[in-house]
């Protein structure tokens, strides 16, 4: 799967489009790492549990995403956007978008 | 009477933690992004939307890097107070510097490790993020995305 975030593939020409696929999923991190965050947030700097929690909910997002546009038959997807949203205490819904296509 | 000598005292305990290691922290991350930019300096990184006329890509694919920081006890008062006067509240500006920087190293680190040439379409996003506890922001939250290419002239980038 070809994943871009401009209107082309780069090199490459678009024959078929298949219309808009997305992918989501919220997360929360178990509460023993918010506590360890909240001390971290006394001295700033990186919060590494948040980091790696979106960026796993990102990854799982994109993959999600990656499957509809598979069952319709597309080997790329362009144009992809990523939102993020904190829904809820300690909670943060990862949504990411693009435009399916097939290209040669 | 205990009590209060006690918060009192824990609170100016928490400002001189977060004042001395937070400042501390910070300049060492500073160290290590100008460290990093320079090794990186090389690799073009664009936020054009196509691909350069000269260049001949390869092959195309996502790179993205992210961070989520958050500013010290000290800074966080102060950015409190500032809010009573107004103005330049200038710890939050070092917070998404570092936090921009970062991300967009990050990026290139990853764009560097599976083998490609440059990235173009680079784009920015900050997200915050609520606190567990409900009471203001566990942190901020950087994405530098883009597409990442390889070259078939690699030379011309």
């Amino acid at each position: 799967m070809i994943v871009t975030n401009t209107e082309t593939v780069p090199g490459k020409n678009i024959v078929e489009f298949y219309g808009v696929v997305s992918g989501s999923t919220v997360r929360a991190k178990h509460v023993g790492k918010d506590i360890l965050a909240s001390l971290k947030n006394l001295v700033g700097g990186e919060l590494k549990s948040y980091t790696e929690l979106l960026n796993e909910a990102r990854q799982e997002a994109l993959h999600r995403m990656f499957q509809e546009a598979e069952s319709m038959g597309a080997n790329a997807v362009v144009n992809v956007r990523f939102s993020t949203s904190s829904v809820a205490q300690g909670a943060a819904e990862l949504f990411a978008y693009g435009t399916a296509v097939r290209v040669e | 009477m205990t009590d209060l000598l006690f918060n009192i005292g824990l609170f100016v305990f928490l400002l001189l933690l977060g004042y001395f290691v937070g400042t501390f922290l910070e300049r060492q991350h500073y160290v290590s992004i100008r460290q990093r930019e320079r090794d990186l300096l090389k690799f073009p990184v664009v936020n054009f939307r196509s691909v350069p006329l000269s260049w001949r890509v390869d092959s195309s694919g996502l790179a993205t890097g992210s961070v989520v920081v958050s500013v010290d006890y000290f800074k966080r008062f102060l950015a409190g107070l500032r809010v009573l006067i107004g103005g330049r509240v200038k710890s939050y500006e070092t917070l998404l510097d570092r936090g921009r920087r970062e991300a967009l190293l990050r990026m290139k680190e990853q764009a560097i490790a599976d083998g490609y040439d440059a990235i173009i379409n680079v784009r920015l996003e900050t997200s915050r993020l609520a606190s567990a506890n409900g009471q203001g922001t566990a942190g901020v939250e950087i994405l530098a995305f883009g597409t990442a290419v390889k070259l078939a002239n690699p030379a011309t980038a």
